[in-house]
């Protein structure tokens, strides 16, 4: 059943992040990377107030193993997130490289302590 | 008439398109759970250094440099299916960004901010260094077996 869950969580969450990040590029071209920084963003938010809901009782351990594990550890990614920064220091532009990188772990960071404390408020 | 896989299916996405995301949820269900069988192999205590987070990301980057030089780069003719599978599917599965930024919130919150800081700083080296040193070394490996493949 918990695997069940984490690979269900999986095959929702990688998608979603794909065709995110297809919409951005589409909108906003391919120079930098916005659609896997707001994906990366958004999932740590909604882990966040999925880890405070656990914490204060209101979540089970099914729904953390399927929206925490699963969806958000596939929605959100690393390697898609570091790749990126390589292309763009390779590309040129540091500048870019540099804030896509720090950028994202701020936001990303920002956006957890956010949502735990959003949970918090709302079920502690 | 359309040529074939520009059909849209379900008025959204063409056939093409529909296979591509398949391949992508196929992907990622099974880098989500091979990332889950590790951390049930090696859990993190409490109040512990995230060793299994970090080595996982670190694999995983330097896992898509390899693939992204040889796809991108080195490979002419691919499968369509293999980086949307493999790179978008089960690495970025596989590795996670809402666990890091958690798992450093969890940490300074619970009053060690300095290992929070440490396991900040440490995955995001490790994971640039090691995308860009498999990305540096594939390429090096295929410039010499081109050059071996070319010599008379």
């Amino acid at each position: 059943m918990n695997w069940l869950l984490v690979i269900v969580g999986g095959m929702i969450g990688a998608p979603l992040r794909h065709l995110t990040d297809v919409a951005v590029r589409k909108r906003y071209g391919t120079d930098f990377p916005w659609g896997i920084l707001a994906v990366n963003v958004a999932g740590c938010l909604i882990l966040g107030v999925l880890t405070g809901a656990v914490v204060a009782g209101a979540a089970s351990s099914h729904v953390q193993l399927f929206l925490g594990t699963g969806l958000c550890g596939a929605l959100t990614t690393y390697s898609t997130f570091s790749y990126e920064t390589l292309r763009l220091a390779e590309s040129g532009s540091r500048c870019h490289a540099a804030a896509n990188a720090l950028g994202s772990v701020a936001a990303g960071l920002g956006a957890a302590f956010v949502g735990v404390a959003a949970a918090e408020a709302l079920w502690g | 008439m359309r040529p074939r896989g520009r059909r849209r299916v379900g008025g959204t996405l063409t056939r093409d398109e529909g296979r591509v995301v398949a391949a992508v949820a196929a992907g990622g269900g099974m880098g989500a759970v091979s990332r889950y069988a590790l951390s049930l192999g090696w859990p993190t205590a409490p109040d512990g250094f995230p060793w299994t987070t970090l080595v996982v990301n670190a694999a995983g980057c330097a896992a898509i440099g390899v693939l992204m030089v040889l796809v991108t780069e080195v490979r002419q003719q691919t499968h369509p299916l293999v980086r949307p599978f493999l790179g978008t599917g089960f690495l970025g599965g596989f590795t996670t960004f809402s666990t890091y930024a958690v798992d450093i919130e969890r940490l300074v919150r619970g009053g060690h901010p300095r290992t929070g800081l440490a396991y900040l700083a440490l995955t995001l080296i490790a994971a640039l260094a090691a995308v860009w040193g498999a990305a540096w070394t594939t390429r090096r490996v295929a410039a010499r077996r081109t050059a071996a493949g070319s010599r008379p």
